[in-house]
């Protein structure tokens, strides 16, 4: 639209959730983004608080780094509390 | 059939009848929701941009949201008052006439370009707000009620109105002349906002409505700082002014307004339901 | 269904063995059910063929606004303008949704939104058809949000994450819509005048038939299927999909008390479905091509309006740079 940037919008559904990503919107300034946000993403009273970043803001991680940034992770099983096998009688822990 | 002819008879003699200015003050209030509501209700697919559009329609649906609560409470009062069969919101929207309407002039004003539209949102909503902030303190705990909810509507439509005057302002050479000519075309119906007669003072007399000079002052600070920041020319408060829409006399542009809303409960006037 | 004739420029179905180590990866990956998402490596022909589909819904959604809000200034109660309002609210945020999932793949709004304004894009035929009284906005609610409801709802499995995640969003708005469009119709079949129920029938005689053709072609006419379907990005036949909308439809016709235009539609005992007659293809191409009652209509609206409007966006960005100027 005439060169409104595009803003991708993150929403808190909920107080005590994080905000979650929920789509984008195109708006001419940050305030417009916010309420456009609003508007399209909020109508029946999906949120209780919006951020909008600027889309060309945000970094991604690439698929092609799945694998070094991902896997390496997948083989700590220690970081879980499953690993750990404890007598019955320590009850719930 | 026989209901049906029992309530246009009430409507009609509602005219010459004294209303309570009760009754009169909500169909005021209600009739401006409903008559700028319709407005919004025109702009669908029109807006400059596809975010517009729900934004538009959101104004539109609170409006309309306000028209049902304040035409409800009327109706109630003129079956009171009337001893009449029911009648209900519906049938003051649909089936009265032009000069029993009693909103302000500026909410009939057509959509023209999205200025006059975002300039005839503005006057009014930073009138609107200051008005249902005053009435959430109203000795009618219904009128309390209903303003309080609609205070929280009217307060997001003045911010978002409020930001499009000032991007339209100063924004481009030919988005300030438009924004300026549609405040300088809107001028004359803002004195109706600021007006007081005697339906008014006995509202305020009973405690129903605020205090009209806090009204008129907030409304002006909120138009000057709005129009300066968007470098816009305010017109005087002492330019003639167009009135009348409050006591039923109206611009030329309500009748088409109403002859296409109204239009289905008038060609099918023995439908009861829809 | 609101995509209809997307073409993917695939004349034949690839097996396993002829595509290069990619795509092979990549047709595996959607074979798994694993939802392709906006970085991973995709064939350009999966990219243009969604980037055409999700583009021609979005555009859809957009248009559709039009023939309801042709009614919108005249709905005849408070309850019934707002209840319409909402729905077409829905609509504009169901085609910004959608855009949304588009721009994920690189496409550009703006661009796209030209290409329905200079004819090259296409939108659902059914929207080139008139609302020509007020029942229009319950038939359009209960037959063709119904028909789209049919379409979407396995589209929410569709093999584009963000496009499955519009589509859920969608169809859990659109619920209501549909619903709100029977009731219409409903109220005047049930405690309407002689009057009301013959604008009822009137309304389900013009928009049966251009309901059916929604769901597009017959699969034996329907070249681009195959490869869609084995992207996932179309999850059933159009064949399919129309059968399963008839025949939760007729049901509901013979609820309202009305009748279809089609002497030969008839219940086989055996089959457990219901049989109609021929579909006037002819009608269907012709509209989708730009011949319609209101094709040119809906396009001038559209165009005049993001048109009429670009000095406002104009006027929003030269703003916001001054802002940032002066902050600066």
């Amino acid at each position: 639209m005439a060169d409104w940037p595009l803003f991708e919008v993150f929403i808190r559904s909920k107080h005590g959730l994080n905000h979650k990503h929920v789509g984008s919107v195109h708006a001419a300034d940050r305030s417009m983004a916010i309420e456009n946000a609003r508007e399209l993403y909020t109508r029946r009273n999906e949120g209780v608080s919006i951020w909008v970043v600027p889309a060309s803001e945000i970094t991604a991680s690439s698929p092609d780094e799945k694998e070094p940034l991902f896997d390496p992770s997948n083989d700590k099983v220690y970081r879980h509390a499953s690993f750990y096998k404890l007598p019955k009688e320590v009850g719930h822990m | 059939m026989q209901n049906m002819a029992l309530k246009n008879t009430a409507l009609k003699n509602m005219a010459q009848k004294t209303q309570a200015p009760l009754t009169d003050y909500l169909l005021r209030l209600g009739d401006n929701a409903l008559v700028l509501g319709q407005r919004h209700a025109q702009l669908c697919g029109k807006a400059p941009a596809l975010e517009e559009e729900l934004a538009l329609m959101n104004v539109g649906l609170d409006l309309f949201g306000q028209a049902r609560n304040w035409l409800g409470y009327a109706a109630e009062l003129m079956v009171a008052d009337l001893v009449t069969d029911n009648i209900d919101a519906d049938h003051l929207a649909f089936r009265r006439d032009a000069q029993d309407f009693r909103n302000l002039l500026i909410t009939e004003q057509p959509n023209g370009d999205f200025a006059d539209t975002i300039g005839r949102q503005f006057l009014f909503d930073a009138w609107h707000v200051h008005l249902l902030d005053g009435l959430a303190g109203s000795s009618d705990p219904r009128i309390a009620e209903v303003a309080a909810k609609s205070l929280k509507e009217a307060t997001y439509h003045l911010r978002r109105s409020s930001e499009w005057v000032i991007r339209l302002g100063d924004g481009t050479e030919e988005s300030h002349t438009r924004m300026q000519r549609a405040l300088d075309n809107l001028w004359q119906f803002t004195g109706e906002l600021l007006q007081v007669d005697e339906i008014d003072q006995a509202m305020i007399e009973a405690g129903i409505a605020p205090d009209p000079e806090t009204i008129a002052a907030r409304w002006k600070a909120t138009v000057e700082e709005v129009l300066e920041e968007a470098t816009l020319e305010r017109p005087s408060y002492d330019a003639w002014m167009y009135t009348g829409g409050k006591v039923g006399h109206h611009t030329e542009h309500l009748g088409f307004l109403l002859a296409e809303m109204q239009y289905l409960p008038r060609a099918y006037p023995d439908a009861t339901v829809w | 269904m609101y995509a209809q004739l997307v073409e993917t420029g695939s004349k034949k179905l690839k097996t396993l063995d002829e595509m290069g180590p990619e795509e092979r990866q990549f047709q595996e990956r959607i074979n798994d059910e694993i939802k392709i998402e906006p970085k991973n490596w995709m064939p350009d022909a999966y990219r243009k063929t969604l980037i055409r589909q999700i583009s021609q819904h979005a555009h859809s959604e957009i248009v559709g606004m039009l023939p309801e809000g042709n009614w919108l200034t005249r709905a005849p109660t408070l309850k019934r303008k707002l209840q319409l309002m909402a729905k077409i609210q829905d609509e504009a945020g169901h085609g910004l949704y959608l855009y949304s999932a588009m721009e994920t793949l690189g496409a550009d709004r703006d661009e796209e939104i030209d290409k329905l304004h200079d004819g090259r894009a296409k939108y659902s035929s059914i929207f080139n058809y008139p609302t020509l009284n007020w029942a229009d906005m319950g038939t359009i609610g209960w037959l063709v949000d119904g028909a789209a409801i049919v379409n979407q709802v396995p589209l929410q499995r569709t093999s584009y994450g963000p496009y499955a995640r519009a589509m859920i969003r969608v169809c859990k708005e659109e619920s209501f819509h549909q619903r709100q469009g029977y009731q219409i119709l409903l109220t005047m079949m049930q405690e309407g005048t002689d009057d009301q129920k013959a604008m009822v029938q009137d309304s389900i005689n013009r928009f049966w038939w251009p309901s059916l053709m929604m769901f597009g072609p017959s699969d034996e006419n329907s070249p681009n299927s195959a490869q869609s379907m084995a992207w996932k990005i179309k999850r059933h036949s159009n064949d399919e999909l129309r059968q399963r909308f008839l025949d939760q439809t007729v049901p509901q016709l013979e609820l309202l008390g009305c009748t279809a235009p089609d002497p030969d539609l008839k219940y086989n005992q055996e089959t457990g479905h219901y049989e109609f007659g021929e579909i006037d293809w002819q009608e269907f191409f012709d509209v989708v091509k730009g011949n319609g009652p209101c094709n040119r209509e809906r396009i001038e609206a559209r165009r005049s309006a993001i048109d009429n409007g670009a000095w406002v966006r104009e006027a929003a960005v030269a703003y916001a740079a001054k802002r940032q100027h002066r902050a600066a």
